[in-house]
């Protein structure tokens, strides 16, 4: 066990094992997945159709609906991963959690692998949005690099949310009461972000808080990487250390509370 | 750890659990009081009591799941406060509540296990496909887990609990909601472990029955504090020639039967129960 690559080895196993086995559960039963691709589309189909009416809405020269599609796609990753807490609460309930505690599988492989997951459920989420976005005419872009990148903007987005949502389970420890704040979160990380509207237009108090908001930089980084002849107002770059300190913080946190749920 | 046979007492077999005052307390209330308690190699030892007793806070301290009021506790030879993680890999755990992944199939089950205790990848399929041989499940091997009656899921939590060959093995009501032929089962796969791999068992029980049939030794919990330590003829000869665990276990608890009508103290016992498992 002296020998790093070993370890490290043998940690990314721990954290493959986690991962693996929530994928296969997807697998066995996808209606989640069926059911979750309804969103997305009601969003674009009616939200988005009317409100391309309005005149200068995406504030720059891109369609509305253009404008809206990779927000409408980190918004289905969020509300997806936002409801990660309940599974936590549900498997400490059921005992399973157990089994992940009482293995000598560090704490943050077990987080990373639950975050893990929850990017790959995200990226199912990505191809029912693409697929829309395809039928409505959006100027998506296909280029592979920028596939590859929205893939890796996704699984970072919808880890960070998910380990998030982990961190409220773990305050909150039952399902009634992670119900009633999962709801109250969700609708200002949303809102408060540039998911459906430019900040440009934001009164200044909700501006600032869009620009503490790591919702706004995944809808930026994707609105840049998913269309055609879009640019990214903070820079990609900048987007991805945001979100990766987001994660780190976040992971780093859960690392702590998560044993606590079996106590 | 040492070679003695199984049942061999003349020997003088090392402590594979030992706990000195070990001690929990929740808002004053002590659930664990100054536990002393010696487990020995290769044996099966019960810790009997009843609900809310202290039985599952004991476990959770040995399976470092919730950390000790006060008092020490090595398990396997390692120290549970100062090395939890060296503890986790030389135990294993099934716990009372269901810890195998209904929606996963019994395969799995235990590959995840394989993989979150770091069995060497070749030795993975061999020791999967030996599990689920050994527990009567290998026909249903790739079926959810969630369709297996109630002695299927609890020898699939066994197997793969046990699949890193851990030198200890501990039981929280492993044959709760068992009928008897499932519950017979159980029994004699936690014996074929002990006599196979030298595993040293810790199991919970409140069923006098499993107490008698399964353990070598068992401890009677009561209040938070060991009560008595012995072989199961050993408790009953203290009582009388046709005493059984029962009244042994009547008699330690009975002081508390009588007084035990005050509400606080059953809502107490109850919440206990529940939050604390």
């Amino acid at each position: 066990m002296a020998d790093p690559l070993r370890r490290i080895g043998g940690y990314l196993t721990q954290v493959q094992a986690v991962a693996d086995a929530e994928i296969r559960k997807l697998v066995h039963d996808p209606n989640e997945l069926l059911t979750r691709a309804i969103q997305p589309a009601i969003w674009l189909l009616l939200f988005g159709e009317v409100m391309a009416q309005v005149r200068g809405l995406s504030g720059s020269n891109i369609r509305y609906l253009d404008f809206l599609a990779p927000g409408i796609l980190a918004q289905s990753v969020l509300f997806a991963a936002i409801f990660y807490g309940i599974a936590a609460i549900w498997e400490r309930d059921l005992g399973v959690l157990h089994r992940y505690m009482v293995s000598p599988a560090p704490r943050s492989a077990i987080v990373l692998g639950k975050a893990v997951s929850s990017g790959v459920r995200g990226l199912s989420q990505a191809v029912v949005v693409y697929l829309l976005a395809g039928a409505l005419g959006i100027a998506i872009d296909l280029n592979p690099l920028n596939l590859l990148g929205v893939i890796g903007l996704i699984a970072l987005g919808s880890g960070l949310f998910s380990t998030f949502s982990l961190i409220i389970a773990c305050i909150v420890r039952t399902r009634e009461r992670f119900m009633g704040i999962g709801q109250v979160l969700t609708m200002p990380i949303f809102f408060a972000s540039n998911a459906i509207y430019p900040i440009d237009i934001m009164p200044a108090w909700l501006r600032t808080i869009s620009l503490l908001n790591p919702l706004t930089y995944e809808v930026d980084a994707l609105r840049a990487l998913m269309l055609r002849g879009a640019a990214s107002k903070f820079g990609i770059g900048l987007d991805c250390l945001v979100l990766v300190a987001f994660s780190t913080v976040f992971v780093a946190i859960a690392t702590r509370t998560y044993p606590r749920m079996t106590r | 750890m040492p070679d003695s046979p199984p049942g061999d007492r003349s020997a003088t077999p090392a402590l594979v659990i030992e706990t000195q005052a070990l001690s929990k307390s929740y808002d004053g209330h002590l659930a664990v009081d100054r536990v002393d308690l010696q487990v020995r190699a290769r044996e099966i030892f019960g810790l009997i009591g009843p609900n809310g007793a202290g039985k599952s806070t004991l476990i959770k301290m040995l399976t470092t799941l919730l950390p000790p009021t006060s008092g020490e506790a090595q398990v396997a030879g390692c120290d549970i406060r100062r090395a939890p993680r060296a503890v986790r890999e030389r135990i294993g755990y099934v716990p009372q509540l269901l810890s195998a992944d209904g929606a996963l199939t019994g395969y799995e089950n235990l590959l995840l296990s394989a993989r979150l205790y770091l069995i060497p990848r070749a030795e993975r399929e061999p020791r999967i496909r030996e599990a689920l041989h050994r527990t009567g499940l290998a026909d249903a091997a790739d079926r959810l887990a969630r369709q297996y009656s109630g002695g299927m899921v609890r020898r699939l939590e066994i197997a793969q609990s046990t699949l890193h060959r851990p030198p200890v093995l501990i039981m929280d009501e492993p044959t709760v909601g068992l009928d008897p032929v499932a519950r017979h089962q159980v029994w004699q796969h936690v014996r074929d472990l002990r006599d196979r791999y030298g595993t040293t068992i810790l199991v919970t029980t409140h069923v006098m029955e499993e107490a008698e049939a399964l353990c070598d030794r068992v401890g009677i919990l009561h209040q938070g504090r060991l009560e008595k330590v012995g072989t199961p003829a050993e408790l009953c000869a203290e009582i009388g020639p046709d005493a059984t665990l029962d009244d042994v276990f009547a008699r330690v608890a009975g002081a508390d039967v009588e007084t035990e009508g005050d509400f606080r103290g059953v809502r107490l016992a109850r919440r206990a129960e529940r939050e604390h498992g």
